[in-house]
């Protein structure tokens, strides 16, 4: 039972890390609630893509369109029912598992190339339908908001009517700052533990062996759509707690969120922290995040506060060369950072630190276990 | 003699204008082990391809087990009980070995499709120890942690035999088993499959080595241009005038 | 009636955009195996090769005439294009004709950046799986995005026709209808779109050199055996379906303003095109890219929308999703393309 043992000391390690977040990102100038809210939602995001992408192989261009539909569910059950996040997160994990159920329903009848064509076709319709035809429920270009008159029938059935518009609680809690960040990270730690779960299970083991070699799985007597079906269908849930989860944190919905260059930020974030591995994922969406929000508010004058160190003429050579990567130019540092990534490290951050670790006579990683089969280009 | 596990019954497939196979009738006696041999061409990997409803038949029936497979999707009929040992092989080259034989295990224990995300493949012990077993069977002990893509194509073969044994099918279609061994795995594969025949699986072997036949089958149909031109004991169709012509007289090699 | 010339018009251009952006597409995918999700991207550069090549001809010169004053009886200063005040009219006229004219500008740069490409990046990515092309291609247009963005701006950046085909035509007339007037240079795009198409195809069918190109799209490994050194075919492949897209990034930019996104904006409705063609049909394409530009078109157009709530919005992907149920392999597919 050692497999067992190894698996509960990483959980425990990773939901120590999770919940230290506020200690440790502090030095990276990234402990304040609203990132780290961010840093667990798209944490949740990024796990629940890899159960699809990471496990079966399949590539979907579209996993942004549950997040939207998870982040509207949450705002109408807000509005409709309730304050509290439990009904919220409940109605975000139903819609989104439905919808999920219909689009892969009809989208794993075609594999490689086409399904991930479809997945976007299905996504780039509800973006569109979403800002039209949608808009009495999702409230068009304004995105759906709160509103004072909202029914909440269940908060006001039971509770008196407090001025102004609520906001989200737990049970009376209101969800602030970091309530709100706790909130996540604990759902977060539950999402990563159900994902080990399945990465251990029989079931995940035909996951893999469906992407290995679907052909022979049918042979091997397996029926292998309801396999993947579920797969995404769970992959979808997870999305849609996450967009749930967003709509916690702001009450506010809105159809961008559903845009495919949404989806292809999750699959960055999963290939960036390492496709197939149970980490990885959740590393590459707090990196990408992070990147975002510290990255992009690089100006020139902080630019120059942190090479001041250096003489002058060389100072502002190095601000000149670094500044069109930073501030407005944060995506230039993200696709060469990804290029960079797909060419050298396939297996993501993940392969690299296992590497690192194996040239430093660091125990078990080889290295061998990831991507043995398509190296890098050799230059 | 027993009943009939397959009855290949008055097949006719044709590709375009070529008769790929006609009035094919075929009885495989439970556990017998039976060799279906013929020239190249003969339709022999068409007609192991329509046992396992890969392809449709024009005409007939394929039946097993008084059941008829013609038509059902290649899990159901695994699922009942034909398990086909391709002649590439075909294995998960990203899994470990032990995982390789575990998942067949795991086919033939919950059906097509379970569920079961919810308790770690670890503590599957008897699958894990039954996969070890035909691991060490198969002579693949050592490798059981290995990935299976790094494997040499004998011993994918070996590995695939494994995958086929662990799910205990009433019926193996074994495609050419030995095809690409060296005389020593050849022998060695032999004694394995000799061993399963006394545990009393049926068998169809495809096989060219005239060697295997003669060691393994209890009968051997002789396939040419998509007829039947022989049936009956390795002895009986050894001295058989017409497919000695089929094969020295044919458009045999 | 009118309404039903003007949409098919309308539709045939929106067509003739996303049949030029596929063609490459699948030309790329077909040969080399690639899916190139930076072919956008080179539209993009393309259009914005018309952006420079139309600032370069307007770069003045300024001169005093003293025989214009200003109102304050100093003598006028006078800007003029370099090339106006070395080649006199014929300068004038270039300046004119900047758009047409950087058709010129943008193949030769558009081969270069198209060569650089293949060689410094896709052709280590022949042997590699297909979602690790498209991520590391999607990698490239971010970056190629961002750097056209650092150095034009967010802001789409308006290009003018010639004047000669700056207004509208009543194509009505010709039709001996009334009243449908439609924008000439529209037409123009539309004629150049269906030259460039041709010339493509004919190269294809008919030289040696596409023959060879068009029996690697069959047969990638036979035609390996045969000696032929494939690698620098695929080079020029590669070459051309950088061109095709981008003069037909350069030749949109009086309809679209150009900005940094529009490739990415252009891509997914190209991609989608080339899947409901059928991958490496190069023919699928380009009548699965009219197809869906007509559709579109006529999906947009109110009475539709009254009865069809929406319909504009999703029209294309709707066809799309349809044809790959029905069609796995798209309307003019060939077997054996991108199956596992």
């Amino acid at each position: 039972m050692t497999a067992l043992r190894n698996d509960l000391i990483y959980l425990v390690v990773f939901a120590v890390a999770v919940l230290a977040m506020p200690i440790w990102l502090a030095p990276f100038g990234a402990a304040y609630p609203d990132l780290m809210q961010k840093f667990a939602i798209y944490g949740i995001f990024a796990i629940g893509f890899n159960i699809l992408f990471g496990m079966t192989g399949y590539l979907s261009f579209g996993h942004a369109a549950f997040l939207g539909v998870g982040s509207y569910a949450a705002v109408w059950s807000f509005k409709l029912l309730s304050m509290n996040v439990i009904p919220a997160i409940a109605l975000a994990v139903l819609v989104s598992g439905l919808f999920a159920a219909a689009i892969g329903y009809i989208s794993l009848r075609r594999s490689g190339i086409y399904f991930s064509i479809l997945t976007l076709a299905f996504a780039q319709m509800s973006y569109n339908l979403a800002y039209s035809v949608f808009t009495p429920i999702t409230n068009g270009e304004t995105g759906l908001q709160l509103a004072l008159n909202d029914p909440r029938v269940i908060d006001r059935a039971l509770f008196a009517d407090a001025p102004g518009i609520p906001r989200p609680n737990l049970f009376g809690i209101e969800l602030g700052g970091y309530e709100a960040f706790y909130l996540c990270a604990v759902i977060l730690i539950l999402c990563f533990f159900v994902a080990m779960r399945i990465d251990r299970s029989p079931f995940g083991m035909m996951l893999k062996a469906i992407k290995s070699n679907q052909t022979r799985m049918a042979y091997t007597g397996f029926n292998t759509r309801p396999y993947t079906l579920s797969a995404f269908i769970i992959s979808g849930i997870y999305a849609g707690i996450a967009g749930g989860l967003l709509a916690v944190t702001d009450p506010l919905a809105g159809a961008e969120r559903m845009q495919w260059t949404a989806s292809g930020e999750v699959v960055l974030m999963t290939i960036l922290g390492g496709v197939g591995t149970l980490v990885g994922p959740v590393i590459g969406a707090v990196v990408i995040k992070y990147f975002e929000n510290i990255f992009s508010a690089f100006h020139m004058a902080k630019l120059e506060d942190i090479f001041s160190f250096l003489p002058d003429g060389l100072e502002s050579f190095v601000v000149s060369i670094v500044s069109p990567f930073v501030g407005e130019g944060w995506h230039l540092t993200l696709g060469i950072m990804f290029m960079l990534i797909v060419v050298f490290l396939p297996g993501g951050l993940m392969e690299g630190a296992r590497r690192i670790r194996a040239r430093f006579g660091g125990g078990r990683g080889t290295g061998s276990k990831a991507h043995s089969s398509n190296p890098a280009p050799a230059e | 003699m027993t009943n009939a596990v397959l009855h290949v019954a008055d097949v006719h497939k044709s590709f375009g204008g070529l008769h790929a196979l006609s009035d094919i009738d075929l009885q495989v006696m439970e556990g017998t082990t039976h060799a279906i041999i013929g020239p190249n061409g003969a339709g022999k990997s068409t007609l192991l391809n329509v046992c396992i409803g890969r392809i449709p038949p024009d005409s007939g029936a394929v039946v097993f087990d008084g059941k008829v497979i013609t038509g059902k999707r290649p899990h159901e009929i695994n699922q009942m009980g034909i398990v086909r040992v391709f002649q590439t092989p075909e294995i998960f080259p990203d899994l470990t070995l032990l995982q390789n034989v575990m998942v067949p295990a795991f086919a033939k224990r919950d059906g097509a499709f379970t569920l079961n995300a919810f308790r770690g493949a670890d503590r599957e012990t008897e699958i894990r120890d039954e996969a070890e077993h035909w691991l060490a069977d198969v002579g693949l002990a050592g490798y059981k942690d290995t990935l299976a893509a790094s494997l040499s194509r004998g011993d994918k073969r070996r590995l695939e035999l494994a995958m086929g044994l662990i799910q205990h099918p009433r019926l193996l279609l074994l495609d050419e088993p030995t095809a690409g061994m060296s005389r020593h795995d050849t022998n060695s594969t032999i004694d394995l499959l000799k061993k399963i025949k006394e545990r009393g699986m049926t068998k169809v072997i495809i096989e060219h080595d005239m060697h295997v036949v003669f060691s393994l089958a209890d009968r051997v149909t002789v396939l040419a241009q998509g007829r039947i031109i022989a049936d009956g004991t390795p002895e009986e169709v050894r001295g058989s005038a017409v497919v000695q012509e089929a094969y020295l007289g044919g458009t045999h090699r | 009636m009118d309404q039903l010339i003007l949409q098919l018009l309308n539709g045939l251009d929106k067509g003739a955009a996303y049949a030029l952006i596929a063609l490459g597409l699948t030309l790329v995918f077909g040969t080399l195996g690639i899916v190139n999700f930076a072919h956008g991207a080179l539209f993009m550069i393309g259009a914005f090769c018309a952006v420079v090549f139309s600032r370069l001809l307007q770069l003045e010169t300024v001169t005093i005439d003293p025989a214009r004053l200003t109102p304050w009886g100093s003598p006028m200063e006078v800007r003029t294009p370099l090339v106006q005040a070395w080649l006199g009219d014929f300068g004038a006229v270039l300046v004119q004709w900047s758009v047409p004219l950087s058709i010129l500008f943008a193949i030769p740069v558009m081969l270069i950046v198209g060569v650089a490409m293949e060689r410094g990046l896709i052709r280590y990515f022949y042997k590699r799986a297909h979602a690790d092309q498209i991520l590391v291609t999607f990698g490239l247009a971010i970056v190629l995005q961002e750097i056209v963005k650092a150095n034009f701006g967010a802001n789409p950046i308006p290009v003018t026709a010639p004047a000669a085909l700056a207004g509208s035509v009543d194509v009505g007339g010709w039709l001996g209808l009334s009243g449908v007037f439609y924008p000439w240079w529209r037409l123009v795009y539309l004629g150049f779109a269906l030259a460039v198409m041709g010339l493509v195809i004919a190269f294809l069918r008919f030289t040696t050199y596409g023959m060879v190109v068009r029996a690697g799209m069959e047969d990638r490994q036979t035609v390996g055996f045969l000696g032929i050194d494939i690698e620098k075919r695929f080079t020029v492949v590669f070459g051309i379906a950088a061109v095709v897209a981008g003069i037909a990034g350069a030749m949109y930019t009086p309809i679209v303003s150009p900005n940094y996104h529009i490739g990415m904006d252009f891509l997914v409705l190209s991609f989608v095109v080339v899947v409901v063609g059928g991958m490496g049909s190069v023919s699928g394409a380009v009548f699965a890219g009219f197809l869906l530009g007509i559709l579109q078109s006529f999906a947009s157009m109110n009475e539709v929308k009254n009865i069809l709530p929406g319909i504009d919005q999703v029209i294309i992907y709707l066809v799309a999703v349809v044809v790959l149920l029905v069609m796995p392999r798209g309307l003019m597919g060939r077997k054996g393309v991108m199956e596992n």
